[in-house]
């Protein structure tokens, strides 16, 4: 026992000092179990979250906005890859990561929760989900965990083309016509609550974000990656000519930020229990797609395992 | 492994001529031309002129961490946990 | 030819007209297959194989645009590759029948792929020295994407094929089923005889094409139905299976509604 205070002594002073740790350092189980949880919970939220806007690709209104669509999609397929990849450095096989999320046991970010019924919301999306994710991420590429990081530094540099798209779609929307005008604004009205609660619980209501913070796996607390999102996105609002949904929200000279409106908790707690419009829809269809799937990866194995004894066959009879 | 999962494969690319290949990954293919392609497809979203490497990942033994400090007890020899690049700084320029 | 299915459809064309046919006929065949493949994104196999095909779909797209710019200008006008797109219905479309059927599941769309991939190589290959200057620096680009193509649905006919008894039989019937919309990419078309000193005619490529199938279906240990079967025609003329309508439908729903919009 007593040595294992002193090596978490010593991983503390490791971090401390802004080492990576790699995975066959020593490390707690704890952040071992910590970084499993949230790196694969990060993947998950890359993977769902191609539904809502894959939704829109084959109905994309100009094959420009179709392209660049299907490429932003087929990069958060990317994402979820280099994540689960990262996760797996950690002993965690892709397999059982999977099947948590499919049993519900593993979660994802809740805002792929809400559906995407209009062509507005690609561009909402980008503008605001994948803007909410990067104030995230950044802070992730100087996590501790080496692989994380590094997935984080490749990440990071594709989501910026994502803000900028979703924010090009919206502009197009503001500055068309009449009905485009009102199909944004309509968006950002559904919007712009689910993404403040993409940085997650108040930081009094927020249990693991101090031993993440102090593991340097986390370097923000929750609240202040949402103020610091308000503050860069109201500009980027009202640039366009739209109004953020929240009449509490007023610039504050003294602390200068933005101050704004209480979330609805009760609603972001019970989209995360399940309830959301779509949490059955978005599971189902990765069972879906998984178990239709089933019979092409085991064709493939099996096609592999022939090769490979033919090859030694091969070998043999040389 | 259950019949229908595929296995792991360690990727490095070499980016241009002149530099070593460098571990950027993984990925999860049944026979190597497929782990090839996966690697061109996930992992340079086809830049030209890259040369690409894949590795079973159960086929790479890693060195233990530094015995004489304790920080680095091996905690576990699986392979798995995992092909190590100690400290390669990230090198975004050439990614 | 006259009395059949095919009654009443155009067979006379200025050289003009036919080398737009042309154009179409690439082009169409392109979006048409990349909007079905793009259906596959969030519900592949695998997460690899979702990628995968994705960038496939977006090859297709990608070589579509470039094909309905030319196209565009050809037409002259305020056409452009969106209104090209978007604004013609099923009976302008001109894409073979077979990158219209449904994607079922990945074995359908593997061999659908298969076809039309082998195809699109040698017909590109052969466009990069015909003397369309504009179809010669898209072949050029195109044929890396195709080669790709064209070796990833093949190998995927061989894992399926050569894979399980069950991936065997489904593939083998993907393989019956889509066969009779194979013939029609090499079929004759009065366009190919008003451009013959300019561009290839697709029945040029029918026997490297039925060389090749036939060598991977052999690796796959898959049958290959005889290529004097019956087989459908009509998409080169603007006579479509059912699907079509659905593909087009869905497609040019969002800018048929907000017609005067730009996105
Ligand atoms: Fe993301
Ligand atoms: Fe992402
Ligand atoms: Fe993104």
């Amino acid at each position: 026992m007593g040595t294992n205070v002193s090596l978490e002594d010593k991983f503390q002073a490791f971090v401390d000092a802004e080492n990576k740790v790699e995975p066959k350092d020593w490390m707690p189980e704890k952040y071992r179990k910590t970084l499993i949880r949230q790196i694969s919970q990060h993947a998950h939220s890359e993977i769902i979250g191609m539904q809502p806007e894959a939704n829109w690709i084959t109905r994309a209104p100009s094959l420009r906005a179709k392209l660049i669509l299907l490429a932003k999609v087929q990069d958060e397929a990317g994402h979820g890859l280099y994540l689960y990849s990262a996760a797996e450095t950690l002993g965690e096989p892709r397999e059982k990561m999977i099947a948590d999320l499919q049993s519900g046991k593993a979660k994802y970010s809740s805002i792929f929760n809400y559906p995407t019924p209009s062509w507005a919301d690609m561009g909402t999306i980008g503008w605001l989900v994948d803007g909410a994710a990067i104030q995230n991420q950044v802070m992730l590429t100087r996590t501790s965990y080496g692989p994380y990081a590094r997935a984080m530094v490749k990440i990071c540099k594709e989501e910026s083309f994502h803000q900028r798209q979703g924010y090009e779609v919206v502009m197009k929307l503001a500055q068309g016509t009449p009905e485009q005008k009102a199909m944004a604004q309509e968006s950002l009205n559904r919007w712009w609550w689910p993404s403040l609660m993409m940085f997650g619980p108040s930081d009094d209501n927020s249990p693991n974000s101090e031993q993440s913070m102090k593991w340097k796996i986390k370097r923000k607390s929750n609240d202040t990656l949402r103020q610091e999102f308000v503050d860069k996105t109201v500009p980027q609002a009202e640039y366009l000519g739209l109004s953020i949904p929240d009449p509490d929200l007023k610039w504050n000279e003294e602390r200068g930020h933005y101050d704004f409106g209480e979330i609805n908790w009760a609603e972001f707690y019970d989209v995360i229990k399940g309830n959301g419009p779509c949490n059955k829809e978005r599971i189902a269809h990765h069972v879906k797609a998984h178990e239709e799937g089933a019979w092409v990866r085991e064709a493939a194995n099996a096609y592999a395992k022939k090769q490979a004894a033919r090859k030694e066959g091969d070998a043999s009879a040389a | 492994m259950s019949e229908s999962n595929w296995k792991l494969w360690e990727v490095f690319l070499r980016s241009k001529n002149g530099l070593s290949h460098k571990h950027v990954g993984s990925l999860h293919a049944a026979d190597a031309d497929m782990a090839i392609k996966n690697a061109r497809d996930v992992y340079t979203r086809r830049s030209e002129g890259i040369s690409i490497w894949v590795v079973p990942s159960e086929e790479i033994t890693a060195s233990s961490p530094d015995e004489k400090d304790p920080l680095f007890t091996p905690s576990d020899d699986k392979v798995y946990r995992h092909p190590t690049f100690y400290d390669i700084p990230d090198d975004v320029e050439h990614m | 030819m006259a009395g059949g299915w095919l009654n009443g459809v155009k067979r006379d064309f200025t050289k003009e007209e036919a080398l737009k046919e042309y154009f179409y006929f690439l082009a169409d065949d392109s979006l048409v297959l990349g909007q079905q493949l793009s259906k596959w994104c969030s519900n592949g196999p695998v997460l690899e194989q979702d990628i995968a095909i994705i960038n496939t779909a977006l090859d297709h797209i990608g070589r579509a645009r470039l094909l309905y710019q030319e196209l565009a200008r050809l037409e002259g006008g305020d056409a452009t590759e969106d209104t090209l797109a978007y604004f013609r219905d099923h009976l302008q479309y001109r894409n073979a029948l077979l990158v219209e059927q449904p994607n079922g599941h990945w074995g359908d769309s593997v061999v659908r792929s298969f076809f039309i991939d082998t195809f699109n190589f040698y017909l590109y290959d052969a466009l990069r020295s015909c003397n369309n200057e504009a179809l010669r620096g898209i072949a050029e680009k195109a044929i890396k994407e195709i080669a790709y193509q064209a070796q990833w649905s093949a190998e995927w006919v061989v894992r399926l094929g050569d894979g399980t008894e069950e991936s065997h039989a489904k593939v083998q019937k993907s393989i019956d089923d889509l066969w009779m919309w194979s013939g029609e990419l090499f079929e004759e078309h009065p366009i190919f005889e008003v451009l013959k000193d300019d561009l290839p005619a697709f029945s040029s490529f029918k026997d490297h094409w039925v060389k090749k199938v036939a060598e991977v279906l052999k690796m796959a240990t898959l049958v290959m139905p005889s290529p004097e079967l019956w087989m459908q025609t009509g998409g080169r003329y603007g006579i479509h299976s059912a699907q079509l309508g659905y593909i087009l439908g869905e497609m040019q729903s969002l800018a048929r509604t907000y017609p005067d919009a730009t996105w």
